[in-house]
């Protein structure tokens, strides 16, 4: 199988040169970050992925896992990489270190996620489900909660679970009918809940679930729900854990992808009623899920692009030794690898420059993420939270559903052999499928950018954001020689504007009219954005160009190297991504009408 | 007990290495640089015998140019105390790397000194005699196994034969084999406390050793590519290829 190398030298430029480590490392609690730990961080987990998440991938995949009376089963290797996963303290990189986390900045967090997806999805989600729950409990839990089970969460020995969907709840989860009843100081939950990812394992000793439900005389639709821990184990008289909860794993899921990672049915109170806990407040469980949606959603879109980039790095392996045909201009020469020929090259800085992009943009965020819990300016807090909010559902919805054109991409450049299973193209392609839709689909999210980021304060926000990127690119300081781009950019934030705008108009009208295009206009703002950094790339690769001192002390020639090529992958995303805004703002100004008009007649057969 | 490990900075085990063009050395520009893979076991063993409380203290060593610090850090990461580097761009033969560490030694009181068998760049597989034999002290070789006994160490040799058992006395130096451990991963805080640890920056002067190479390097070329084998039909046919067109029996 395909081997796995972290790219840690773009994730250390996209961090320290685009999304401002050293002003994270300024802010209050990170006065001991610096690029040079950023690095040793990268190295160690970059390795760790490479030999021993990596390498279970695929029979992960190809072993899947079961159900034993009652008891999921992970793939082979699963216990003992997980073991050596949090013996490394890796589960609580950001967590504050009074709970045994490391404490480190979410722009860190960020780039060490990115390598953890990609060497092991399947692997990843168990972590990355008990990061959402460490963040419910931490900024929802009481103090007696926090101290129950955040230190347990943190270090990885108990593993955490986001149990929403139900099969009449999905997007809507208003819908939600699971019941819960006070009883004393806690209360018995029964209900199902289904596609609990992670929802029964054997890597922990416990599993925290976080339970969405309704009491008994709880308003009607999401102002009645409410969020509950329920353990797995509950504690015996001794306080020993080891009460079996009344939580049973009913069946797991046959799935396209992530096979390696245990989708389960989950039937809660069938006998006596699951001993769940509160969390704050009754009715207020769904605003409380939302404080921690950002994290999950962002953490998904990073999963989305590091399957991208694994994929990736495997089909620039075998376009490099696959032979096949002769260079086009030399029909009478010896036979090259295919990577010689144009449309692979193509093939493969499409990706490239996609993944370049994306993963600078998800950086970006995970530092505004830092400003926002940290920043003591309160205008810079402000700014920070303001792009958090507009850049997450495009964070999740644009990185995962390019990273699914990307893994398609990458198959493509293998030929027949990508649709062979052995080949291993074809897993990233299978797994890389939940990502658009788990932690809200692509349609929820773009709904999410034009409501809330949009229309509810008439674009104001999302102007003013607009206004600094416009800001930012007006100040580069090699505006002149990269007069090409800046242009392109200067357009396409004017098309933006102008689809949000519109958007905005339109929905004084009739709301069906702008719901109708988010999508496009969700992707229209991640070609923007993707644009705004590899715009910034460029900028930084000709100063560094032109420096003759190398600044960091890295070799000069491979820095001159690295440079070179970044400013040729952005010059690429400029001239084969971002014409794509043209046709988006075209697609916003004329289909809404079309789609709207659309009755059922028009969907049926014949 | 002081514990010193050598550490050494090669090209990652994982890259294929590419001869220069001009045929003077192997290109390591733009390459991606590791620790030695049987250094790690060095410091991996050293920390197994900290550990069991055998050692106060383990201390690395490294010589090379500035960035061999990183490699340094990579160990201390493991949990080593911390480190000295001996800075110096010049091209370093196994005599000379012996003589730095074997005044290393000296100056630091290290009772043990733990070596990989050989590196993986140039594979000498001497430096670690080179030591034992310029500080007269007890050599083990190629160990899959050591123990702290009473005035010694008690080590498994790999040897072609099979395995042998020695009894060495201490001060000693020994050199790793592949067997003796599985090297562990840097856990997260150990790489935060890392950065902490301090690196004694020496110069070859501090250390009052002559480096001069002995030798000069003429030229370094790729081995020749691998030819395809042939199928032979019976053994008949082997005995006469090896006969008659190898011409090995
Ligand atoms: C492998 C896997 C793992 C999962 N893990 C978890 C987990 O750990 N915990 C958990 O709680 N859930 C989990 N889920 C559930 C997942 O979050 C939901 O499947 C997802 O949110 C979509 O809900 P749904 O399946 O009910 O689809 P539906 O909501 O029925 O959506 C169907 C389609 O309709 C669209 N749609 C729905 N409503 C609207 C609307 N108002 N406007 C426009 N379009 C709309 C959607 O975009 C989608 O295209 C998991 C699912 C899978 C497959």
């Amino acid at each position: 199988m395909m081997s796995y190398s972290a790219p840690i030298r773009d994730l250390t430029f996209a961090a320290t040169e685009l999304a401002d480590l050293h002003g994270v490392c300024r802010l209050p609690g990170f006065e001991e970050v610096t690029a040079e730990l950023l690095q040793s961080i990268l190295e160690e987990a970059g390795k760790f992925a490479g030999e021993v998440l990596a390498p279970i991938n695929w029979s992960g995949d190809q072993q899947g896992v079961r159900l034993e009376n009652g008891q999921v089963r992970t793939a082979d290797g699963w216990q003992e990489a997980y073991q050596q996963f949090i013996q490394g303290g890796w589960n609580g990189l950001p967590f504050a270190t009074e709970v045994g986390g490391q404490g480190l900045p979410w722009l860190v967090a960020t780039a060490v996620a990115e390598i953890w997806h990609a060497a092991n999805m399947s692997f990843s989600l168990c972590p990355l489900l008990t990061q959402s729950a460490i963040e419910a409990i931490q900024a929802h839990g009481s103090a007696q909660q926090k101290a129950t089970y955040l230190p347990k969460l943190v270090s990885g020995e108990w593993s955490g679970t986001m149990n929403l969907t139900e099969p009449q709840a999905g997007s809507d989860l208003s819908a939600v009918k699971t019941r819960a009843v006070a009883e004393g100081d806690h209360y018995l939950l029964s209900g199902q809940k289904i596609f609990i990812t992670y929802g029964d394992h054997d890597l922990t000793d416990n599993i925290i679930h976080l339970v969405l439900a309704r009491t008994p005389h709880a308003p009607p639709g999401v102002k009645g729900i409410s969020l509950f821990i329920v353990p797995k184990f509950l504690p015996d008289a001794h306080g020993n854990w080891k009460l079996r909860n009344d939580i049973e794993t009913l069946s797991l899921e046959r799935k396209l992808g992530i096979h390696a990672s245990p989708t389960a049915v989950l039937g809660y109170g069938a006998k006596s009623g699951a001993v769940g806990y509160l969390v704050g407040e009754e009715n207020h469980g769904l605003i409380y899920m939302f404080t921690m949606m950002n994290v999950a959603r962002h953490a998904v879109g990073v999963e989305g692009n590091g399957v991208a980039e694994r994929a990736y790095q495997q089909a620039v392996a075998f376009a490099a030794q696959r032979i096949q045909g002769r260079e086009i201009d030399d029909p009478s020469g010896e036979r090259v690898a295919i990577i010689h020929h144009p449309d692979i090259k193509r093939l493969l800085l499409l990706q490239k420059c996609r993944i370049e992009a994306l993963r600078a943009l998800a950086l970006l965020v995970g530092g505004c993420m830092d400003h926002e819990r940290r920043q003591t300016d309160a205008q810079l807090q402000t700014r920070a939270r303001e792009m958090v909010e507009i850049m997450t559902p495009i964070v999740k919805g644009y990185a995962t559903e390019l990273g699914l054109e990307n893994v398609s991409l990458a198959l493509q450049v293998h030929g027949g052999m990508g649709f062979i299973e052995e080949t291993g193209a074809a897993q990233h392609y299978r797994d890389q499928r939940i990502t658009p839709i788990y932690e809200g689909t692509t349609g929820i999210q773009a709904l999410d950018l034009i409501g809330r980021k949009l229309i509810r304060d008439g674009g104001a926000m999302n102007g003013r954001v607009i206004e600094r990127i416009r800001e930012q690119c007006g100040a580069l300081a090699n505006a002149r020689e990269l007069a090409a781009m800046t242009d392109g950019m200067a357009k396409a934030l004017a098309i933006l504007q102008e689809s949000a705008n519109s958007i905005v108009a339109s929905a004084a009208d009739n709301m069906q009219l702008p719901a109708a295009v988010s999508e496009p206009y969700l992707r229209l703002w991640g070609v923007v954005a993707c644009g705004w950094q590899m715009l910034k790339a460029a900028d930084v690769s000709l100063t560094k160009q032109q420096d003759k001192q190398p600044a960091d002390g890295r070799g000069d020639q491979q820095d001159a190297t690295f440079y070179r090529n970044k400013l040729h992958t952005a010059r690429f995303y400029f001239s084969s991504e971002m014409p794509k805004v043209h046709a988006l703002g075209e697609i916003i100004s004329t289909s809404s009408q079309l789609v709207v008009a659309a009755d059922a007649s028009l969907f049926q057969a014949g | 007990m002081k514990i010193l490990v050598a550490v050494k900075r090669v090209i990652d085990a994982n890259i294929r290495v590419r001869v220069k063009p001009d045929h003077s050395g192997v290109e390591t520009a733009n390459v991606k640089m590791a620790m030695n893979p049987f250094c790690e076991i060095a410091v991996e063993e050293a920390l197994r015998i900290q550990q069991a409380g055998d050692a106060e203290e383990v201390i690395l060593f490294s010589a090379g140019p500035q960035k061999c610090q990183e490699t340094i850090r990579t160990g201390l990461a493991m949990g080593a105390d911390r480190g000295l580097h001996v800075l110096t761009d010049e091209r370093l033969e196994p005599l000379a790397i012996a003589k730095m560490i074997a005044a290393a030694a000296e100056q630091q009181g290290a009772d043990l000194i733990i070596l990989g068998k050989q590196s993986i760049d140039d594979d000498h597989n001497q430096t670690g005699q080179i030591v034992a034999a310029l500080m007269r002290r007890a050599l083990g070789s190629y160990i899959s196994e050591i123990k702290k006994v009473a005035g010694g160490f008690a080590i498994t040799r790999e040897i072609d034969a099979g395995l042998e058992k020695l009894r060495i006395t201490s001060p000693a130096v020994v050199t790793t084999d592949l067997r003796l451990n599985e090297p562990r991963y840097a856990s997260l805080p150990n790489i935060m406390k890392a950065k902490k640890k301090p690196i004694d920056e020496l110069s070859v002067a501090d250390l009052g050793v002559d480096i001069g190479c002995r030798t000069e390097i003429l030229s370094v070329v790729e081995p020749p590519a691998r030819q395809a084998g042939v199928m032979v039909s019976d053994a008949g046919e082997l005995v006469d290829k090896l006969k008659n067109q190898a011409k090995v029996i």
